[in-house]
């Protein structure tokens, strides 16, 4: 090959390179065979709890469901996760079909119009949201309302989205309910962002707000989790005009927090606003249907620095599993999942509340969904790690997000954790006290 | 038995309208190739792939009036609905795995299997961002690793992990850079420059930081025109972004003349990663004047692409911007941070032979280190939740490991070696405008008679097997196309590439029409995307 290049080195290729730079000693260890390597991150992978049989009962905003065989089995397909972006979508149909069918039973499940083909993940599909709304309103308001109950994590990532371009994002210094939130929008508000069920577990009321928020000439944007809605009404049904949503539940690994799927809404009167791909239908001249990325004017690659993003790169693979798990599960298998969260739920509240020293607040006619705040009788902090001596990881402690609240526990349960599971984590919670006691 | 399944479409176009019009015809898509029904259309009532356990606790009251009415209208089918229809779905995609596909600037090398072992070992797939940091000191090493090993390969001082994309390190990137000018009270400085060769991506994430683009001309040699660019830097220049090798597959020759004009002026240089497959183990872009970069870890380092993503798109910087990049940063006990002004740099020898091939004593070594997450002091916050994506960063800290610094060199010099060859191959007939060396990519024209596009040229390489490179693309030069073999194929491959290039080019003059309504091999021909976005129809039904 350098002979046909009238070479004899190949590092005569680099001669634009200063030579000064060149070649530089890169002080990284030498590289090692295959079963070396995996043997090595094994046993890196061994220093995580998750490597052992420690049960957790930690979510806040990444939990751990039943995956379905078949989900990682047929995503992991070569032909899946080796191709790129459907640019040529000739030679890429089933990336294509794969993702109009993604967006249609999104679109079922959100009772939505749009749902385009993926952002990051939760975070950045409400950060996205937020500058959508902001478009909408053709940059004349920049006032974003968020509920306290957002996610914090998602609340630091809207906020390093917007602060430097002059939104201002208010509303979550302190508790307010939806209806609270609605009646502080005003003329200068783009939108209001509420989670639905919330960061706590708490399944919020949320009619009437749409049109509160809608008389403000604002955008009511929904952040869900999908696996609630096989059970609870629908964001869109509750009249958002965008709905945002982590969706790692449906059939992706908590992975230590990525890569997961951010789930993205809207309603059809806003579709040329929106942010992040999209497949759609379309024929070809002997009237075969088939699938094409459309409405690419909104998109970088051809509107540049007037694009409605600058998102490129999504999360397509892990679209393509969530729509695996939702096929396998089906419309009757996603309520039975729902149900049994909320159950197990019900039945963790129910046990944790009647110990001794421990509270779960009991608001009137409050629904909650697969988590919820325990108050501790001793700094939920202490308590996590007083729980590890018993392989019990009891929660997260809330003084992680806001040092203030030292006495809250944040619990997470799912269908996959038995009464016996449940049981235990009682257990050991009052065990962990009554050590603090003695 | 073989159940076969049928799928209705209308009878060919017939007007505005085509979902639904005309009479329908079946047509029989059991055989391999032809992509399945719409899975909704697969859907027979009480069918079901899984199962669930009852309740093994007592119910609890359902609040009626929250409830959804009916359930969400999911297509209801059985298991062997779901393989058969995913598989065949699968098949009807090209992909690396089943065939070339140079296209350019996305770096599609072959992605190795070992990556996909090790991020599906239990302790990292099942290891919760939110655990305790005792609990995740695994999860927290292996990220601590990949950023020292960041950090050594491209030049930088720290390398924060968060972003998740490419775009979303630009982003970052920018935003650091607003956050730096602001700090030193210089908030005048609101226009970034870019060459009118650069990724549309550049000029988006500009615009999302509040930031004006400003467009910067090439030169005759493919170069950053650098006379035009010390007119246009001013006490108003913010930066410059810039793509090194640039997007014709140059690497910009007087790329330390453009970072001092850059610097001068009072600007950052902001490296745009994605091309660095070509010089990986050749210069480092920290040693050439880039202040902040992104790594496309799913390009460079190997991680699938996963039909357009997830990635990966780390942010290393250079000393004077870590207190502002996205947190948290992995920081091990008893090292000083990467933004105090004592003590190492990022890319310290020690902690990055940490798990090195002396292996008892210093993986020992490791296992007795303590990591914990910090957050830079001035951070512009967080840009994703959590860590990044996660089990991306495994896949790529894998192929690092594997390669070793040899490795690295080695792949860049043949995937430079690989476009050379190729370009060398076809450039008589297919001409390609800068004559010298290019690095892993080059920018060919496609037109190669009258009434012959790109686009024509890049459809019948579908009928041959082969996946088209990037086309129209870099939008500085009319019927673009952008070639990138990767190191990954072989002698070969590369040839009979070449070979089908110079076929279509002769068919092109010889029988037009075989290029005008290319590709015939595939289930569907080229699809009118005009009236698709003229009526859109985004999902079932709908």
């Amino acid at each position: 090959m350098l002979e046909r290049l009238g070479l004899e080195r190949v590092d005569e290729l680099f001669a634009d390179v200063p030579e000064s730079l060149r070649y530089p000693e890169l002080q990284l260890p030498a590289g090692k065979s295959e079963f070396e390597v995996l043997e090595e991150l094994r046993s890196v992978a061994r220093r995580n709890s998750a490597a052992s049989d420690v049960r957790s009962f930690v979510g806040a905003g990444a939990y751990r469901h039943f995956i379905p065989a078949v989900v990682p089995f047929l995503s992991s397909r070569g032909e899946f996760a080796t191709s790129y972006t459907p640019y040529q979508a000739e030679a890429s149909q089933g990336t294509l079909q794969s993702i109009f069918e993604y967006q249609s039973m999104l679109s079922a499940l959100l009772e939505v119009d749009v749902v385009n083909a993926s952002h990051y993940d939760g975070s950045t599909a409400v950060a996205e949201a937020v500058l959508m709304s902001v478009n909408v309103a053709r940059g004349r308001r920049r006032d974003v309302i968020v509920s306290d109950a957002v996610h914090p994590y998602h609340r630091e990532v809207v906020r390093s989205y917007s602060d430097r371009i002059d939104i201002r994002v208010r509303g979550d210094e302190r508790e307010r309910t939806a209806g609270e939130l609605a009646s502080l929008a005003d003329e200068e508000t783009a939108c209001v962002v509420v989670q639905y069920p919330d960061f706590y577990g708490r399944v919020p009321d949320l009619s009437g707000v749409a049109e509160a928020v809608h008389e403000q000439g604002a955008l009511f944007v929904v952040h869900v989790d999908p696996v609630a809605l096989g059970l609870f009404r629908s964001p869109g049904s509750l009249g958002a005009d965008i709905v945002t949503g982590e969706g790692q539940p449906l059939g992706i690994p908590v992975s230590f927090g990525g890569p997961y799927l951010g789930i993205f809404g809207c309603s059809k009167s806003l579709v040329r606003r929106m942010p992040g791909r999209l497949a759609g239908q379309a024929y070809d001249k002997e009237g075969r249907r088939g699938y094409v990325l459309t409405l690419n004017t909104r998109e970088q690659h051809i509107r540049r620095e007037k694009a409605t993003s600058n998102i490129c790169t999504n999360q397509g693979l892990m679209a393509l599993r969530a729509a695996i798990f939702l096929a396998a599960l089906g419309p009757h298998g996603l309520r039975e999942m729902a149900t049994l969260c909320y159950h197990k739920t019900a039945y963790a509240v129910r046990r944790i509340a009647e110990l001794r020293g421990f509270a779960v607040h009991e608001e009137a006619d409050t629904a909650r969904f697969r988590e919820f705040v325990a108050r501790t009788p001793i700094p939920a902090a202490e308590l996590v790690e007083r729980a590890q001596a018993y392989n019990v990881i009891p929660g997260v402690a809330l003084s992680r997000f806001d040092p203030q609240r030292t006495h809250e526990l944040l619990v997470c349960v799912t269908e996959l954790d038995s009464r016996a599971d449940i049981d235990r984590l009682v257990d050991v919670l009052s065990r962990c006290h009554e050590g603090n006691a003695a | 038995m073989r159940r076969t399944t049928d799928r209705t479409i209308p009878n060919g176009p017939s007007g505005e309208e085509k979902s639904g019009a005309g009479e329908p015809v079946r047509i029989s898509s059991g055989r391999p190739g032809v992509p399945p029904p719409l899975i909704m259309e697969e859907s027979r009532e009480g069918r079901r792939a899984v199962d669930l356990p009852e309740p093994d606790v007592p119910e609890a009251e359902l609040p009626g009036r929250m409830l959804r009415e009916s359930n969400p209208d999911l297509p209801e089918v059985s298991e062997l609905d779901v393989v058969r229809h995913y598989t065949r779905l699968s098949q009807t995609n090209t992909a690396i795995d089943t065939t070339f596909y140079p296209l350019g600037s996305c770096t599609m090398k072959y992605n190795p299997k070992v990556n996909e072992m090790a991020a599906a070992e239990p302790g990292f797939a099942q290891s919760h961002p939110l655990e305790p940091e005792e609990a995740t000191q695994g999860s927290l090493e292996l990220l601590y690793r990949l950023q020292g090993a960041l950090c050594e390969i491209a030049g930088f001082d720290a390398v924060s992990l968060q972003p998740a994309a490419g775009a979303q390190g630009e982003l970052a990137g920018v935003l650091m850079i607003r956050a730096y000018h602001e700090q030193r009270g210089d908030a005048g400085r609101t226009r970034m420059l870019i060459p009118d060769s650069a990724h549309g991506t550049n000029p988006a994430s500009v615009a999302m930081a509040g930031f004006e683009a400003i467009q910067v001309p090439t030169d005759r040699a493919g170069n950053v025109d650098a006379k035009a660019l010390r007119e246009a830097c001013d006490e108003r220049t913010a930066g410059l972004m810039i793509t090194n090798p640039n997007t014709l597959g140059l690497f910009e020759q007087q790329i330390q003349e453009v970072t001092r004009i850059v610097h001068e002026a009072g600007g950052l240089v902001y490296g745009d990663g994605a091309n660095l497959n070509a010089i990986l183990g050749i210069v480092r872009p920290g040693d050439f004047g880039v202040d902040v970069m992104h790594f496309n870890l799913h390009k460079t380092f190997s991680t699938p692409h996963g039909g357009g993503g997830p990635g990966a798109g780390p942010i290393g910087v250079a000393k004077h911007l870590t207190p502002f990049m996205p947190g948290p940063l992995v920081v091990a006990e008893g090292d000083p941070l990467p933004w105090e002004n004592e003590g190492v740099s990022g890319a310290d020898g020690d902690r990055l032979l940490d798990g090195n091939s002396t292996a008892a004593a210093s993986s020992e070594a490791a296992s007795r280190r303590v990591y914990r997450t910090a957050m830079p002091p001035r951070s512009i916050g967080r840009v994703k939740a959590f860590f990044g994506n996660f089990g991306m960063l495994v896949r790529a800290y894998t192929y690092i490991r594997r390669l070793g610094p040899v490795g690295l060199r080695s792949l860049a010099e043949n995937a430079v070696l690989n476009a050379n060859y190729l370009k060398a191959l076809i450039g008589d007939v297919y001409p390609v405008k800068y004559n010298r060396p290019c690095m892993h990519e080059f920018v060919a024209v496609g037109n190669v008679v009258e009434g012959i596009q790109t686009m024509d040229v890049a459809k019948r390489l579908i009928d041959y097997g082969f996946h088209p490179p990037t086309v129209y693309f870099p939008l500085i030069v009319k019927e673009a196309m952008m070639i990138e073999p990767t190191e990954s194929e072989g002698r070969e491959t590369i040839e009979a590439f070449a070979e089908t290039l110079r076929r279509i080019a002769r068919e092109a003059r010889e029988e037009p029409e075989l290029l005008h309504g290319a590709p015939h091999v595939t289930p569907v021909s080229r699809l009118d995307e005009v009236s698709a976005a003229r009526h859109p129809v985004l999902c079932y039904g709908g």
